[in-house]
Order: C-alpha cells, then sequence, then structure tokens
C-alpha cells in the first residue's frame, strides 16, 4: 500500500484546530514586554526569544516539529533547498496560517532567507524608539532551530525584522 | 471570522510562558512566578476587551459585563460560554467552565526533559508538582479575566478553583 501522500499546507491548516489569532498575538506581545521590563537589556531579550535560558523558542520548536511530521506527512527532505521550502510553505501555514517565500539563497545552497509578508505575531504591532534593536519576532529563529535539530539538521538560523512587520529568517546550514 | 492560528501555537506559548518564569526564572519563588504569568494575563485582557467592546454602548452594571466575559468574550477565546454563572449578588461571582480548553490539553510531562524539576523537591510528590503546574497555568486565565473587567472598570481578584477538574471555576470578587 502507498504511504499517504503529504497534504499541502492549505489542507493541514484546515485539518488542524484552530484559535483566535488576536490572543496569539496579544500573549506574545504581553510575553515579549513583561520579558522587557524584568530584562530591561534588548539584547537580553533578544537571547531570551531566541534559545538562551529562560524563554525559548527552541522549546517550542521540539514539540512543535511532532505535531507538523504526524499531521502533514511530508517524507524525508532530500536536500537543505527541499527543508527550506518544506518549513516556508507546509511548516507556517500549518501553525501560523501563513506562507513564506524562499529568497536569497547563497552560491552553495547552504544558506537563505524566508521571508515573512503577512506575520500574526506583528498584528497591531509597533515598537517604541527605546526597543529598536529588539527582534521582536525572535522566537521564529529559535522554534525553527529547535525543530530542525530534532529532524537531524544542525542550522543557524539568523533573524531579522524589519518595522513594517515584514520578517526575515536567514537559515545557514554546515556545507557537506 | 477574524484570522486564526493553529491551537498548539497558543498552548506551546503558554506552556513555555509557565516553564520560564516556573523553573528558570522564579524557580524558588512561585508567588513571583505566579503575579508575572497572571500580570501577562492582564494585559492580554485587557487588550482584548478593549477590542471587543469598542462599538458597544457601556455596560449598564456590573452583572451585564460579568455576563459579557462569560459569553461573548469566552466564546472569542475559547469557542464556547461559560457553562455556569453563580453570584451572592454581593460582588462575588463564580464562573464555571466545565470543559476548561486549556485544561483539557495539559498533560504533564515526567521526562527526563524536565528533569530540573525535581531536583529541589525534596518530598514533594509528582501529585503535588502536577498541581503546581495547573495552577501556575491558570494564573493566566484569571489575569485575563482580571484584565478584561478592569478595562470595563470594575476592579476585582480572580482566583480559580480547580477541586473538579476538567471543570474549573473562577472567582471574581469585585472591590468595593
Amino acid at each position: 500500500m502507498a504511504p499517504p501522500a503529504p497534504r499541502t499546507g492549505d489542507a493541514v491548516f484546515a485539518n488542524v484546530e484552530r484559535v483566535n489569532a488576536e490572543l496569539f498575538t496579544l500573549t506574545y506581545g504581553a510575553i515579549v514586554r513583561q520579558l522587557l521590563t524584568d530584562l530591561e537589556e534588548v539584547e537580553e531579550v533578544n537571547k531570551q526569544l531566541d534559545q538562551i535560558s529562560i524563554f525559548r523558542g527552541y522549546n517550542i520548536g521540539i514539540r512543535l516539529i511532532d505535531e507538523f511530521l504526524t499531521k502533514s506527512n511530508i517524507s524525508r527532505c532530500v536536500d537543505f533547498k527541499e527543508t527550506a521550502e518544506v518549513i516556508a510553505k507546509a511548516g507556517f501555514k500549518m501553525f501560523l496560517g501563513v506562507t513564506a517565500s524562499v529568497t536569497n539563497w547563497d552560491a552553495d545552497g547552504t544558506s537563505c532567507s524566508l521571508v515573512l509578508e503577512d506575520n500574526p505575531l506583528v498584528d497591531f504591532v509597533e515598537l517604541p524608539d527605546t526597543c529598536q534593536g529588539l527582534y521582536y519576532c525572535n522566537i521564529l529563529s529559535g522554534v525553527i532551530r529547535g525543530a530542525l535539530e530534532m529532524a537531524c539538521i544542525s542550522p543557524e538560523p539568523n533573524f531579522w525584522c524589519t518595522h513594517q512587520g515584514m520578517c526575515l529568517v536567514r537559515l545557514a546550514t554546515h556545507p557537506r | 471570522m477574524g484570522r486564526e492560528v493553529s491551537e498548539s501555537c497558543v498552548d506551546n506559548l503558554m506552556i513555555e510562558m509557565v516553564s520560564a518564569y516556573c523553573n528558570r526564572f522564579y524557580s524558588t519563588k512561585p508567588e513571583l512566578a505566579a503575579r508575572r504569568i497572571e500580570a501577562i494575563g492582564y494585559q492580554v485582557g485587557h487588550q482584548l476587551s478593549e477590542r471587543y467592546t469598542m462599538e458597544r454602548p457601556r455596560f449598564s452594571d456590573h452583572l451585564e459585563a460579568i455576563k459579557f466575559i462569560c459569553k461573548d468574550f469566552w466564546a472569542e477565546l475559547f469557542k464556547k460560554q461559560i457553562d455556569n454563572l453563580k453570584t451572592n449578588h454581593r460582588g462575588t461571582f463564580v464562573l464555571q467552565d466545565n470543559r476548561f480548553q486549556w485544561l483539557t490539553r495539559m498533560s504533564i510531562d515526567p521526562s527526563p526533559a524536565n528533569a530540573d524539576l525535581s531536583q529541589d523537591s525534596s518530598g514533594e510528590t509528582a501529585e503535588n508538582r502536577a498541581v503546581q503546574i495547573t495552577s501556575m497555568h491558570l494564573y493566566f486565565p484569571c489575569g485575563i479575566i482580571r484584565g478584561a473587567l478592569s478595562n470595563l472598570g470594575i476592579p476585582c481578584a480572580v482566583s480559580v478553583d480547580t477541586s473538579n477538574l476538567p471543570a474549573c471555576s473562577f472567582v471574581v470578587r469585585i472591590k468595593a
């Protein structure tokens, strides 16, 4: 019997339990605000959101990967390019309800950018002047890193966020 | 229907938030962790309440405001209403949700990944710890309710009664 065909991001998203995105957006915003109050330094908060110590996107990623693999029936990715596409189209869609585009491949095919033009995390969000260095969406960087490490790739996602709300994750993997 | 994200986004965000504040930030001071979690909830509740009441006239009395929380507000967040509302007509209201969504999904993880939980608890059973973690998670919706009512001009204190899981009762005491 043939294995079940991989589901598109849209199909998976239609089948997962969904909730009001505002709750998600506002909860994340409140967490970041609280971290800023408790930690005071923007650099420290950037680290927290990504991987170090206290509030880890990484921990979320290692949980999400199981759900993703179970519900999407995606077969093993052949190479890093395919991995990036899967994250951008199926991964983001299944959880955030939006897709990202993959651009800016470097010559070796070991790094690219995932661009999220429409990101529920930043709905209604405006960064005050005191927080201009804050990578507000850095949690995504940690989530992707956690997910990929569980799937046995060790990438080094780095994250940038423009203030227009377009978020960019730079994914790089070790060349073979 | 507004924008949606997968339920696991919110669930995982909450789990990580509670874990961060209880196990890492304030591991030896659960009261402070609880206060932070409740404060994050307060922020969220305040903003959501503002959004959901923008086009409504003011509520005529406390009971009307509480009913709004029980019906429209709860439905926006959890796709169901509060199942039972009781009051002593002297400023105390009990909002009972028979299957509180965030509790039904929670399972306590005894895996080695949470090994740091058991190190400091000599004599504390796993069950005690489970109850403590559950309580910590519930500070978040308590804060949401308190924040929502505060936005409606009703200062109050909110606690939760979990003697009958997965039902839980939120006790709202309005401050005179």
